[in-house]
């Protein structure tokens, strides 16, 4: 494209036409986030530009009502836990799936990915009608259960993605030179991998902390988290509270993608991957 | 390593080499079996086996067969021509007086008016009257105290009570019931409503892939032909909508679309419209907002494909004197058809399960199945109901992943 010398009007033509639709495209995509975020400080509640003045009045409300607190701690409570568990059992089985001459390996992923495809009211209403069952309806133990059935796949996707370039001879050599198992997970495969296992994690805190459907069917008020309130708020009136708190979100957002993308440039270092 | 230490100990035991190996692995293979073994019974557990048990729900059924145990097993013998004899009409008034007692007969009233409507109230008032009959003849005091036990369609319903499986709620999705002699009809037009809904959830997912391929194929070949760190800059745009939570962004385009949302007056002091249109909670709204929440899962896909494609293709192929856009169509378009199949594929799949979003933005006529699986749970409490159009969407969105499986490789999924 670089090269106009001989390109024909028309070419060229379609060259800025196609410029002028990615920039559109672009603009639809991020336009939205850019937008909400100003409002957020809007000293009027009403959700029009120009704005008549800025104000923090909805991060007050936001940070200092018990009702948007609660749930901002519930959520963080939430997500924290299911993280942990999912990068736990996302890590051992990513690292199953991924030695060589694993069974099945294709039926197994596939399945263990599945949360992620089934639509998630039916995960929601299945995951009610089990709870309802065995007593975790309204619990914490149940809703941490059932959104790290929704987190997993995240972290399973995003290190069998970083153990596909792994090099098993390293292991090997470790094994070969007297190493215990514990040891060389520990000492080789461990600091490979943990900028994947990171990232997974994030994608599963994110998973945790956004999810609002599965909570609707299983979790009580006593468990109600960020995404609940905010849905329960839109279905009905949209407050520039919600937009504050969307806000928070988006921030949350901002942070984890950072260290994701930092993370991501620093195990393609370590395994030797140029772009 | 190990092929090695078994050949040096291979000898003196008289094991043959070759069991030896498979013995290797085999544990090897039971090594990495049992690494994936938690996560695998926690999904099967906690996912599978709920998921197994709510389809189940959709043709189990055995209200009638627990709760009026006398009247289901006395019309076993029942033909269906006539009414049934007086021995039916006792464990008739029985079941009723027992569930009076128990306080079931709402629930009993509940199922036959599913498939007989009008005929709950019927039912429950039949029960408290017959909570009081003490000696027969029972079959003219039952169509004296209600009619409805003098019609034929009632009984057929009891009848078909005897078996703890139906169809009935598959049938409903799909707009057919039982008829008045057990045979299968159209649903009445009142009732007729799921195909409509599942064509609406397939018109809707259709609209999204293909506003998601033709808004994202341009900006997945800029961003391919772009050099490495400009691309990369461009890429957060995308990136970022992507990562933040699909609450937040429904909630930014209901801010967006509202009636004197920024849209509406941009269009009016670009004077493109003098008055607000409606963008919110109708179709405009759902799709607009469903796009821009699956537009990176197509267009991911396919930028990573045409990453691999080798520019030297389309200028061997100008060089040969083909024009610009017949070189593209003819040779840079094939080859980015795996991507294209891929983004577009797992956006369709994604697109059918959407509950949020319609829900949000979306009008009544927006509502896809998710929202119907969701209300029957909620508010109807017909789980029956719930449980059977789950199972359809449930069928359409496993054969696609399959498909997505054969076609892409569940390994291809990638987030960003």
């Amino acid at each position: 494209m670089a090269a106009f010398a001989y390109a024909s009007p028309l070419e060229k033509g379609w060259y800025y036409l196609h410029r002028l639709i990615c920039g559109a495209v672009l603009l639809y995509l991020v336009a939205p986030i850019l937008v909400i975020i100003p409002l957020s400080f809007n000293s009027v509640p009403f959700f029009t530009y120009p704005m008549p003045g800025l104000s923090l009045r909805w991060y007050e409300e936001f940070f200092l009502s018990a009702g948007w607190q609660g749930a901002l701690h519930n959520s963080l409570f939430i997500a924290v836990l299911v993280t942990l568990l999912s990068t736990a059992l996302g890590t051992l089985a990513a690292l199953g799936l991924s030695r060589p001459n694993f069974p099945w390996r294709a039926a197994v992923m596939s399945l263990l990915i599945s949360p992620m495809i089934v639509p998630v009211v039916i995960t929601a209403v299945a995951v009610y009608f089990f709870y309802a069952d065995i007593g975790l309806l309204n619990s914490y133990t149940g809703l941490i259960l059932a959104h790290t059935l929704g987190a997993t796949p995240f972290v399973v996707i995003a290190l069998t993605a970083t153990l596909m370039g792994f090099d098993h001879s390293l292991t090997r050599a470790a094994a070969g030179l007297g190493a215990p198992p514990i040891t060389v997970f520990f000492k080789i495969i461990l600091p490979l991998i943990l900028p994947g296992m990171v990232s997974g994690a994030l994608f599963a805190f994110l998973a945790s902390f956004d999810e609002v459907v599965v909570a609707l069917f299983v979790a009580s008020p006593e468990q109600r988290t960020l995404p609940m309130i905010m849905f329960s708020g839109l279905r009905e009136q949209y407050s520039p509270t919600i937009i504050a708190a969307a806000t928070v979100l988006i921030l949350f957002s901002i942070v984890m993608l950072t260290t994701v993308e930092l993370l991501r440039r620093r195990s393609e270092r370590l395994r030797g991957i140029r772009r | 390593m190990a092929t090695m230490a078994v050949q040096m100990d291979g000898g003196p035991d008289k094991i043959p080499l070759r069991l030896k190996l498979q013995r290797v692995e085999r544990r090897r293979k039971l090594m990495s079996f049992t690494l994936v073994l938690p996560l695998l019974l926690f999904i099967l557990i906690a996912f599978v086996w709920p998921i197994g048990r709510m389809m189940f729900n959709a043709i189990h059924d055995d209200t009638l067969l627990t709760l009026m145990p006398r009247t289901t097993s006395a019309l076993s013998a029942w033909d269906g021509k006539d009414l049934p004899d007086e021995s039916a009409y006792a464990a008739l008034v029985e079941d009723l007086k027992q569930a009076w007692a128990r306080k079931t007969t709402g629930v009993i009233a509940k199922r036959i008016n599913y498939e007989l409507p009008g005929a709950g109230s019927q039912v429950t008032s039949s029960a408290r009257k017959a909570s009081t009959l003490s000696a027969g003849p029972y079959r003219s005091t039952l169509i004296a105290i209600n009619p409805i036990w003098g019609q034929h369609d009632v009984w057929i319903v009891l009848k078909r009570g005897h078996s703890a499986y139906t169809a009935y709620y598959l049938l409903r999705s799909f707009d057919y019931q039982f008829g008045s002699k057990g045979q299968i009809v159209a649903s009445p037009p009142e009732n007729a409503i799921f195909r409509d809904v599942f064509l609406r959830t397939f018109g809707i997912s259709i609209a999204v892939t293909a506003a998601t391929l033709l808004l994202g194929f341009p900006v997945a070949y800029l961003l391919a032909t772009l050099p490495t760190r400009t691309s990369n800059l461009l890429m957060i745009m995308i990136v970022l909508p992507f990562w933040t939570s699909v609450l937040v962004r429904t909630a930014a385009w209901g801010v967006l679309l509202q009636e004197h949302g920024i849209v509406n007056e941009l269009l009016i002091t670009l004077h493109i419209i003098s008055r607000p249109a409606e963008l919110i909670f109708n179709r405009v709204g759902t799709v607009v907002a469903m796009t821009h929440i699956q537009l990176p899962f197509t267009l991911l896909p396919i930028y990573s494909v045409m990453k691999t494609i080798s520019p030297s293709y389309l200028q061997a192929a100008r060089s040969l004197g083909a024009g610009p856009f017949y070189a593209f169509w003819k040779i840079y378009f094939p080859q980015t058809l795996p991507g294209i199949a891929a983004g577009c594929l797992l956006t369709f799949i994604l697109c059918l399960g959407y509950y949020i979003t319609p829900a949000l933005v979306g009008g009544a006529a927006d509502q896809m199945v998710s929202y119907f699986v969701a209300h029957y749970t909620n508010e109807d409490l017909n789980w029956g109901m719930a449980s059977a159009l789950a199972a359809i969407l449930l069928g359409a969105t496993l054969l696609l992943y399959y498909a997505y499986n054969k076609l892409v490789g569940v390994d291809r999924l990638k987030m960003g």
